[in-house]
C-alpha cells in the first residue's frame, strides 16, 4: 500500500477550491489501492498458503504455466500443500532467484523416472497420510513396481505411464470426483490415451484395439449407458497401480470374481481340461477379452453364428451336445413367446390376466438361469432349468387360453341376450301393428 | 282406453282390484287421468321425439349401474384403482356393469346433445317452453359435470392428467377462477382430496340436483304437451282434419320401449366386445404422458384453446377462449328470451347459428383426434 | 274391449304367437338382465384389502429364519421371519434383471439365484450384480394376519 495519497492531501491542503477536490481524488485513489490487491485475492477461493509461485506461473503458457483455477481444483492445494511440497524452493520469496534457489531445495521439474518415488515420499508414508485420510491406501508405489509400467520404467523406458500420466498433475482430483481422470467412468479413456495410439505403441508388441473393443462391450454399456459404476473397466481386471495383463491362466480367476456361477460350472465341465491342454484362455476363447458383446442364444449350438463349431466338427459328442443345448434354449424361448402372445391377445380383448403375468416372470427366470447353466456344457443340466421354465410357460399359456375362452363365453352370453332382445323387438313391432290395425278398423 | 291382451283377462281382473285398492289410498286416478289422454303428434319429424326419453333411459341405466358399482368401489387415492380392478376381474359380471356404466355415460352425453340440437332445429324452445329449455340446458351442463367427475374416479393416469388440465383451464376464468379451482380440486393440486370431492359430486350432489331438474323438465313437458315444428303446425292449422296424433300410452310408449331395448342391445355389444380399459394407476410424480386428451365431449373446446395463439392483442389467448365459450354458453341458455315470438324471422338466424355450432363442434372434435401431438 | 267383428282363426293364432313372442321375449330378456345383477351382488371369495396392503401370511405360518414369496399387486414380494423373530418384507424383484429373489437361511441374506446377487435384510444390495436395493415394505400384525403394506412417506 502506497503512502503517496496521504502526502498529496497534506501538500494541497489550505486552498478553498481545490481542497475538497484533492480530498475526493485521494479518497478514491486510497479506495482503489485498497481494492486492487483485494481483487486479486478475490479470484482464488479460500486459499491456504499458495505461495508466490502461482502469481507468476499463472501467466505463463504451458508447460510451465499453471492457472489459478487448475491449482484451486487440485486436492493437494485444498489440503494445504504448496508448489514447494513437490518442487521444493521458497514460496514466500517474491523474487524468482530466491524462490527457485537450490539453497531453498528447489528441484525444478522432476525427471519422469523420478516421479513415482517423489509421489511415494508422501503417499507411501502411512503415518503421514493418516493426517489427511486414514482410509487411503499407501501401497501404490509398491504395487507400481510390480507392474509392467514400473518394471519398464526401472529399465529407463520413459514412454511408460508414471503417476502424473493417469492422475494428471497440478489439477489432481480424487477418484470419487466424476471429473477425475481416474474416476471409473473415465478410466478407459485415460488408458486409451496411450494404449489406443498405434503410433505411440509402435515399439511395443501389443495390440491397440482394446479400447475400441471395450467401447463396444456390454461392460462399457453397463457403466456408461446404464450408469452402473460397479461395472468393470480396464483397472478392474488389470489392476490400477500394479497393472499387468492377466495371463491366460489367471483370466478365469478375474472373470469369476463377478461371474461366480459361470466359473464354477466351467470348472466342473469338460472344457476346463480341454482348454488347458490347448492353451486356450477360459472365458475369453468364446467371449473375447475386451470386445465382450451381449451374448445371444445364437452363440451356442451348431448354427452359422455359433462359436462351438470353431472347435467341434459335425458328429463329435461336443457338436451333438451343443445342438441339444441350443434346441432347449430355443424351445423355452419360443414357448415363453407363445404364452406371451396369447396373454397379450387376452389383455387386448379386455380380459385381466395379471396373475398369469406374475407367473410368467418365473418362466423368464428359468430361461435366465438356463443361459448361465450352459457353462456346464452338459445338456442334462440345462434341460433341468428349461423344463422348469417350460412347465411355467405351459401353465400361463393355458391361463391365456382360458382367458380367451372366458371372452368367448361372454360373447356367447351377449349373443343369447341379443336374441331375447330381438325377440322382444319383433314382438313389440307386431303387437303395435296389431293394436293399431284393430283401432283403425274398430274406429274410435 | 287400451285393452290388455285377452289371455291375461284373469290377471287383469286381479290387477284392477289392486289398482283400485291403491287408488283409494293414493288418489292417483285423478292425477293419471290426463296422462291417459296424452297424445304425441305424428309427422315426418316425429322420430326426434325419442331422444329425450332415450336420455332419461340412459340416465336410469347410469343410476342402476352406478349403485351397483358403489357396492365395491372405494373413493380413496390408495384404493380407487385397485377397487375398479377388483370389480373388473373378481366380481362376477363386474366387467359388464362397469363397461355398461362407462359406455352408457358417453351415449347419454351424445343423446343429450342430440336432443338439445333437435329441440333447437325444431324450434321447440319458444314461448311457453322457455323454462323447459332452461332446465334442459342446465341438465346438459350437469351431464357434462357427471362425465368430468366420473372420469377421475378410476384414478388412472389418463384421468388424473385430464382432470389436472381441465381444472387448470377452469382456474383461468377471471375473478372466480382461482377459488373455483381450489373448490373443485379440494386444494391447490389434484390429490386424493380431489378424488373424494369428485366422488361426492358424482354420487350425491349432481344426482340430487339432476333428479329435481328432471322432475321439473318432465312435468313441464306433461303440462305443455309436445311441440310441433312451425311449418307442420301451420299446415295443420290450415287443414285441421289432416292432424295426426297417437296416444302416448300405449302406442308411443311401446315404440319408445323398442328404442330402449335397442339401446340395451347396443350397450351389451359395446360392453362385451369393446370393454372399457383400466389403464395404469395414476402416479402424480410421473411426467404427464404425451398427447393428453380430454373426453370427446370436451374435445372441441380443448382443441379450440390449443389453436388460439398465446396472446391476442393485449389479452391472454386462453382467457379469450374461455370467455368466448362462456359467452356462447350464456347466449345459448338465453336463446328463448332472445328469439322473439314463435314465427319471428330471428329463428332463421338462430337455425344458422345452430348449424354453425354443430359443424364447429363436430369439426373441432374430429380435428382434435386427428391432430398428431407435437 | 274389442267390439268390432269377431276374430277369425288365423288372426287369433297370430295374436297368440305375438303374445307368446312378446311375453316370452320380455321374460327372457329380463332374466338375461337380472342374472348378471344377482351374480354381481354376491361378494366374491377373494377378499380385496386395497392396493397398498396385502395379507402376506398367517401368524405362525413361517418358521424362524425362513422366507415366503407372496403376491403384492402385480409383483412378487418376499416376507422373511428372521432368526430373532422379526418380520421383514421387501420387493422380490431383483434390481439386476428382474429374477425373483429368495431367502437363504444358511447365509441369513436375500439371494438371487440367477447371477448370485446378495441383499441384506434391509433390502440393500451388498454383493453381486444388483445395482440398486430392493424396495422395502412395512409389516404389522393384525390379529392373525401378517399384513404387508407399502412404505408411507413422501
Amino acid at each position: 500500500m502506497r503512502q503517496r495519497a496521504t502526502t498529496e492531501t497534506q501538500s494541497h491542503g489550505g486552498r478553498h477550491g481545490s481542497k475538497p477536490l484533492c480530498f475526493c481524488v485521494s479518497v478514491v485513489a486510497l479506495i482503489a489501492c485498497l481494492l486492487l490487491p483485494a481483487s486479486l485475492c478475490a479470484q482464488a477461493p479460500s486459499q491456504p498458503a499458495k505461495g508466490s509461485c502461482v502469481e507468476c506461473h499463472s501467466s505463463f503458457p504451458a508447460p510451465t504455466g499453471v492457472t489459478e483455477e487448475q491449482w484451486a481444483a487440485d486436492i493437494h492445494a485444498q489440503k494445504g500443500l504448496s508448489c514447494a511440497s513437490c518442487h521444493g524452493g521458497d514460496p514466500k520469496d517474491a523474487s524468482p532467484e530466491g524462490a527457485m534457489s537450490k539453497k531453498a531445495g528447489f528441484r525444478g521439474k522432476p525427471k519422469r523416472t523420478e516421479i513415482p518415488a517423489l509421489c511415494a515420499k508422501c503417499h507411501s508414508d502411512g503415518a503421514y497420510m493418516r493426517q489427511y485420510n486414514p482410509s487411503l491406501r499407501t501401497d501404490q508405489f509398491a504395487q507400481y513396481q510390480t507392474s509392467v509400467h514400473g518394471k519398464r520404467l526401472a529399465t529407463g523406458d520413459t514412454k511408460v505411464a508414471v503417476c502424473i500420466d493417469c492422475h494428471s498433475v497440478h489439477g489432481i482430483r480424487p477418484a470419487k470426483d466424476s471429473r477425475s481422470t481416474v474416476n471409473p467412468l473415465n478410466v478407459a479413456n485415460t488408458c486409451a490415451r496411450c494404449h489406443a495410439d498405434a503410433a505411440y505403441m509402435k515399439d511395443y508388441k501389443i495390440k491397440t484395439d482394446q479400447f475400441a473393443g471395450y467401447s463396444a462391450s456390454v461392460h462399457h454399456d453397463a457403466m456408461v449407458v446404464r450408469g452402473d459404476l460397479s461395472a468393470p473397466t480396464c483397472t478392474t481386471c488389470h489392476g490400477n497401480h500394479g497393472a499387468a495383463p492377466p495371463g491366460v491362466a489367471s483370466v478365469e480367476a478375474i472373470c469369476s470374481t463377478c461371474h461366480v456361477f459361470q466359473a464354477q460350472l466351467f470348472d466342473a465341465s469338460p472344457h476346463k481340461a480341454a482348454f488347458a491342454a490347448m492353451g486356450a484362455g477360459p472365458c475369453i476363447t468364446c467371449h473375447s477379452n475386451h470386445r465382450i458383446v451381449h451374448p445371444t442364444d445364437k452363440m451356442i449350438g451348431t448354427g452359422s453364428e455359433a462359436i462351438c463349431t470353431n472347435c467341434h466338427a459335425s458328429g463329435d459328442p461336443g457338436f451333438v451336445a451343443a445342438g441339444r443345448i441350443h434346441d432347449d434354449l430355443t424351445k423355452l424361448d419360443e414357448s415363453l413367446k407363445r404364452s406371451d402372445d396369447v396373454l397379450d391377445k387376452a389383455e387386448r380383448s379386455g380380459m385381466e390376466v395379471s396373475q398369469a403375468r406374475l407367473e410368467e416372470a418365473q418362466g423368464h427366470d428359468s430361461l435366465i438361469k438356463a443361459r448361465v447353466t450352459i457353462h456346464s456344457f452338459q445338456p442334462g443340466k440345462v434341460e433341468q432349468d428349461t423344463q422348469a421354465g417350460m412347465k411355467v410357460a405351459d401353465k400361463t399359456y393355458q391361463a391365456g387360453l382360458q382367458a380367451l375362452a372366458e371372452r368367448d363365453y361372454r360373447r356367447k352370453g351377449l349373443g343369447l341376450s341379443l336374441i331375447t332382445i330381438v325377440a322382444v323387438l319383433i314382438g313389440l313391432r307386431m303387437y303395435i301393428r296389431q293394436i293399431e290395425s284393430r283401432n283403425q278398423s274398430g274406429g274410435s | 282406453m287400451a285393452s290388455p291382451p285377452e289371455y291375461a283377462a284373469q290377471a287383469s281382473l286381479h290387477r284392477n282390484r289392486v289398482v283400485r285398492w291403491l287408488d283409494e289410498r293414493f288418489g292417483w286416478e285423478q292425477l293419471l287421468a290426463p296422462l291417459r289422454h296424452k297424445t304425441v303428434p305424428v309427422h315426418k319429424l316425429s322420430y326426434w321425439y325419442f331422444l329425450g326419453g332415450m336420455t332419461l333411459f340412459l340416465f336410469m341405466i347410469q343410476v342402476l349401474t352406478g349403485i351397483l358399482l358403489l357396492l365395491y368401489y372405494r373413493p380413496s387415492a390408495n384404493e380407487a384403482f385397485e377397487s375398479v380392478q377388483y370389480i373388473m376381474t373378481q366380481v362376477k359380471f363386474g366387467w359388464l356393469v362397469r363397461s355398461i356404466h362407462s359406455w352408457s355415460a358417453n351415449l347419454m352425453v351424445f343423446t343429450a346433445f342430440a336432443h338439445m340440437f333437435s329441440v333447437l332445429f325444431l324450434r321447440a324452445y319458444t314461448k311457453p317452453r322457455e323454462l323447459t329449455w332452461l332446465s334442459g340446458m342446465v341438465l346438459l351442463f350437469l351431464a357434462l359435470g357427471f362425465g368430468f367427475s366420473g372420469y377421475l374416479l378410476p384414478w388412472n393416469t389418463l384421468a388424473f392428467f385430464a382432470t389436472k388440465v381441465g381444472t387448470e383451464i377452469t382456474g383461468q376464468v377471471p375473478v372466480i377462477g382461482k377459488p373455483l379451482l381450489v373448490f373443485l380440486r379440494g386444494g391447490e393440486e389434484v390429490t386424493g382430496a380431489t378424488l373424494t370431492r369428485f366422488f361426492g359430486f358424482h354420487v350425491a350432489l349432481l344426482p340430487g340436483i339432476t333428479t329435481m331438474l328432471i322432475a321439473l323438465h318432465v312435468l313441464l313437458i306433461q303440462r305443455l304437451g309436445m311441440s310441433v315444428p312451425p311449418g307442420q303446425e301451420a299446415a295443420w292449422n290450415a287443414l285441421p282434419p289432416n292432424k295426426r296424433e297417437m296416444p302416448f300410452f300405449p302406442n308411443f310408449f311401446l315404440r319408445e320401449l323398442m328404442a330402449w331395448y335397442i339401446a340395451l342391445g347396443v350397450l351389451g355389444v359395446l360392453a362385451a366386445i369393446y370393454p372399457w380399459e383400466l389403464g395404469a394407476k395414476a402416479d402424480p410424480f410421473v411426467a404427464a404422458p404425451a398427447g393428453i386428451k380430454p373426453e370427446w365431449y370436451f374435445m372441441f373446446m380443448f382443441q379450440t384453446l390449443k389453436l388460439i395463439p398465446a396472446k391476442v392483442g393485449p389479452i391472454d389467448g386462453e382467457l379469450l377462449g374461455i370467455l368466448g365459450f362462456g359467452f356462447a354458453g350464456l347466449v345459448w341458455v338465453l336463446l328463448p328470451f332472445l328469439s322473439g315470438d314463435r314465427y319471428s324471422r330471428r329463428h332463421v338466424f338462430i337455425r344458422g347459428l345452430g348449424v354453425f355450432a354443430l359443424a364447429y363442434m363436430l369439426g373441432m372434435t374430429i380435428y382434435g383426434y386427428l391432430a398428431v401431438p407435437k | 274391449m274389442d267390439h268390432a267383428e269377431t276374430v277369425t282363426q288365423p288372426e287369433s293364432a297370430r295374436r297368440r304367437f305375438v303374445q307368446f313372442l312378446l311375453g316370452g321375449g320380455l321374460l327372457a330378456s329380463a332374466a338375461s338382465f337380472l342374472y348378471p345383477i344377482v351374480r354381481y351382488l354376491v361378494p366374491p371369495a377373494a377378499v380385496d384389502l386395497g392396493g397398498d396392503s396385502v395379507v402376506a401370511a398367517k401368524v405362525g405360518e413361517l418358521k424362524a429364519n425362513s422366507g415366503k414369496i407372496f403376491r403384492f399387486g402385480s409383483r412378487p414380494g418376499l416376507l422373511v421371519l428372521t432368526a430373532e423373530g422379526e418380520y421383514r418384507a421387501m420387493s422380490a424383484v431383483c434390481t439386476h434383471l428382474n429374477c425373483t429373489v429368495q431367502y437363504r437361511s444358511d447365509l441369513r441374506e436375500v439371494w438371487c439365484a440367477c447371477h448370485n446377487g446378495f441383499y441384506d435384510l434391509n433390502g440393500r444390495n451388498v454383493a453381486g450384480p444388483p445395482p440398486r436395493p430392493l424396495d422395502s415394505f412395512d409389516v404389522h400384525i393384525n390379529g392373525d394376519d401378517v399384513v404387508v403394506s407399502r412404505r408411507r412417506g413422501a
